[in-house]
């Protein structure tokens, strides 16, 4: 076994007892957490595969904002675990045949003689001064300019969506109900009286 | 050696304890969230796979794509997590039955 090997099933076996843990464990914290093991482990995986720079984005995106993000999504609401968790039991059949049939499907394409070494031989590394991220800007700033764009737009988006959903308007506001607003009538708003003249 | 089975099988493994964890967590919205992200990056890891032994980059590209928009998409439905427990008080799926549908 060579070293690149020891590396792969050394990070494969966390990364699937971390997988197994996120959906297994009971308190949605301790998933959590497990999921930021699982991508710490696929992101070495992906430094196997030469993807420095996403391995690396991985890292600091998914560990440092979504995964954070889900930790203080998580820990703000007091969640009642008890009812959560009823099914497990009785789901748990299904789930498990599901998965194991789906896994079966997919083995039978991956294990056949489809992705062996012989169609598709092990290229090795890139040499020492190659650089993932120039050649990953390169392609992104010229070819996907207009995609890389749109992915700008969508983030806007997300921002400006998170802010609206989770605003909630100040009370000490003098805002006035557009709803009240167009529902005056006169008689709300007028109110005749009839001044009596002074006798001299 | 390694070889392209060997990390696309990785990437079935994920998938399918991510299916079944969907299926066994249905009631807790956080954990289904979080399958979903696990979906996302056994998808990811084929992609970075066939990229590498292709010796094609636009793989890696498709890659930082699906990171950005499930960015958008675990903030977008945090939010609306947020403000279901704050009208609800509950993330229960089977206590959000309003539509009737």
């Amino acid at each position: 076994m060579t070293f690149e090997e020891l590396v792969f099933y050394f990070f494969s076996a966390i990364l699937v007892f971390a997988a197994t843990m996120v959906v297994f464990i009971k308190k949605p914290v301790h998933a959590a957490l497990y999921l930021v093991l699982a991508f710490f482990s696929s992101a070495g995986v992906w430094l196997l595969l030469d993807a420095e720079f996403l391995a690396v984005t991985l890292v600091l995106v998914y560990v440092g904002a979504v995964m954070v993000l889900f930790l203080f999504v998580v820990m703000m609401l007091d969640i009642n675990l008890a009812p959560l968790k009823e099914g497990f039991a009785r789901y748990l059949p299904a789930g498990i045949l599901i998965g194991l049939v789906v896994l079966a499907e997919l083995a039978f394409v991956f294990l056949g003689d489809y992705f062996g070494p012989e169609q598709y031989p092990n290229p090795g590394h890139h040499p020492a001064d190659y650089s993932n991220t120039a050649e990953l800007g390169s392609k992104l700033y010229t070819e996907y300019f207009l995609a890389f764009e749109l992915a700008a737009v969508i983030l806007l988006v997300a921002i400006i969506a998170a802010i609206v959903l989770t605003l909630r308007p100040k009370r000490w506001s003098k805002y006035v109900s557009p709803e009240e607003q167009v529902s005056i009538t006169r008689k709300g708003r007028v109110k005749l009286v009839d001044p009596k003249a002074d006798k001299d | 050696m390694l070889t392209l089975s060997h990390f696309l099988i990785l990437g079935a493994i994920l998938f399918c304890i991510s299916i079944a964890g969907i299926f066994l967590n249905r009631k807790n919205i956080i954990i289904l969230l979080m399958a979903i992200e696990l979906m996302l990056l056994a998808v990811n890891m084929n992609f970075i796979a066939f990229s590498h032994f292709l010796g094609d980059i636009q793989g890696q590209i498709f890659v930082f794509f699906i990171l950005t928009v499930a960015a958008a998409e675990a903030s977008i439905g945090l939010a609306i997590l947020v403000v279901l427990f704050r009208n609800r008080r509950t993330i229960n799926v089977a206590d959000i039955d309003s539509l009737k549908g």
